[in-house]
């Protein structure tokens, strides 16, 4: 379908940009790259009058790498971040879970800010923000503020974005050399939102002990979540076949995804016990047996 | 501010003009306002991929950019992959392995794997379908258009410009 008619401005400047949207309120929506938007907009899921195209502005397509973490301006792009030889040694979960992002030409336009803002519960960057501890800094007219990933995200399509604010760049903590991960995820064809999803690591200690366990899901519950459940089967423990298959069966009991057309609840609470497993072994260098 | 937009495109190394609603997608753009009908579409929601165009390079759903939006950037529709009526290589494979049948996803797919080989000649059959799940063909089984697209690495090896 076509989007219903809308006034379209593409400031020079992030100040003008952020009057723009205090001036219109809950009319206007801001445009990067538009890879979830206008689909929101063909399907009239969203008829906002005036489109703030912030795709230009200056300094938002930055990645910097340092001491205190990496640093990922919201107009940067899928693409940039699967090509980035730098990222992939500073931080291999991201650009791992980053290769499941949408399809080849969606990921040319895509952007960390609009995934971000946009808050699908089955979105990777999201999940990996979550399970990371990831800070998001926003500007708005009182100035900027710094929200963390856990308080950001506040349900299906939601987040604690104010009208006037713009998502400057995604925090993320250092990343520890050595540190075991892995991103796991299905969806019933590449590229395709994913029916369920796990990122976890953690840090291996001198006695073999899984130590700073963090594991989150996307795609079974209205954000993503954090498994704590399973973070506390693993934690402090020597990683084997049976402790991830422990940590499988904690993390499905922890979730009661809803039925939708996709797969029903039980299929999802199921595929995320899988998953657990599947990604504690994958990030151990266990492999596992098949098993009913 | 005012809805409606008068926008210059580039569009296959050509200059093009038009005054539309701002609300005109690329596809629709090119289509209605330049009567460039090459560019096809299909779901118009960014999942079958029928109406991918190349903007600066890289492969764009031109249903998910708006025409206002891709002022300043370079176009290359399926038009502009052949110069007057000789195929390019990708278009020469593609019709010795038959790789079409009703012919509505081809001229996404051409773009798309344009790019891809442009990029990445060396790209291997899984490099290939993993692109290719981004563009829904209902005819072939997509055999034959991996086959065409491997077919097709070698014109691309030359250098940057040599598939065209």
């Amino acid at each position: 379908m076509k989007a219903h008619r809308f006034d379209y401005v593409r400031p020079a400047r992030l100040e003008h940009a952020i009057e723009v949207l205090a001036e219109h309120g809950d009319q206007a929506k801001v445009i990067a790259g538009g890879q979830s938007l206008v689909p929101m907009l063909a399907f009239r899921l969203a008829t906002p009058r005036f489109l703030v195209d912030i795709g230009r502005l200056p300094d938002l397509n930055r990645v910097t790498i340092d001491d205190s973490g990496i640093r990922i301006g919201a107009l940067v792009r899928w693409r940039d971040i699967e090509c980035s030889a730098e990222l992939k040694l500073a931080h291999p979960l991201l650009v791992e879970a980053i290769r499941h992002v949408a399809h080849y030409q969606i990921r040319n336009r895509g952007t960390v800010g609009g995934s971000l803002a946009h808050a699908d519960p089955a979105a990777e960057l999201p999940g990996l923000a979550l399970t990371c501890g990831a800070e998001i800094l926003v500007v708005g007219q009182r100035g900027q503020r710094t929200i963390s990933a856990d308080e950001f995200f506040i349900g299906p399509l939601s987040t604690s974005l104010r009208q006037d604010e713009l998502i400057v760049e995604l925090h993320l903590p250092p990343w520890r050399v050595g540190r075991r991960w892995a991103f796991e995820e299905f969806s019933r064809r590449r590229g395709d939102f994913a029916l369920a999803g796990v990122a976890l690591f953690y840090d291996r200690q001198q006695n073999g002990h899984a130590g700073n366990v963090q594991i989150g899901a996307i795609g079974v519950a209205d954000t993503p979540i954090r498994l704590t459940a399973a973070e506390s089967v693993v934690q402090g423990k020597t990683i084997t076949e049976a402790i991830a298959r422990q940590a499988g069966a904690a993390a499905s009991e922890s979730v009661h995804p809803a039925d939708d057309i996709h797969a029903p609840g039980e299929y999802r609470r199921a595929l995320i016990g899988v998953l657990t497993e599947l990604a504690l072994a994958r990030a151990s260098g266990l492999s596992l047996q098949e098993h009913a | 501010m005012s809805a409606r937009k008068y926008v210059k495109l580039n569009v296959n190394g050509k200059p093009y003009e038009a005054n539309i609603e701002a609300r005109t997608t690329l596809a629709d753009c090119l289509r209605h306002n330049f009567k460039l009908t090459g560019t096809h579409v299909g779901c118009e929601h960014g999942v079958c991929g029928a109406c991918t165009v190349l903007v600066d390079g890289l492969a764009v759903r031109s249903c998910l950019i708006f025409a206002v939006q891709a002022e300043g950037m370079i176009i290359t529709t399926v038009e502009g992959l052949s110069s007057g009526n000789t195929l390019s290589p990708l278009q020469a494979a593609f019709r010795k392995h038959h790789a079409l049948q009703c012919g509505f996803c081809t001229a996404g797919i051409l773009t798309t794997t344009h790019a891809l080989l442009s990029n990445e000649p060396d790209a291997d059959a899984n490099r290939v379908r993993e692109v290719l799940s981004g563009n829904i063909c209902r005819c072939t089984g997509y055999v034959q258009i991996i086959d065409a697209v491997l077919d097709a690495r070698a014109a691309y090896k030359q250098g940057p410009e040599s598939g065209r």
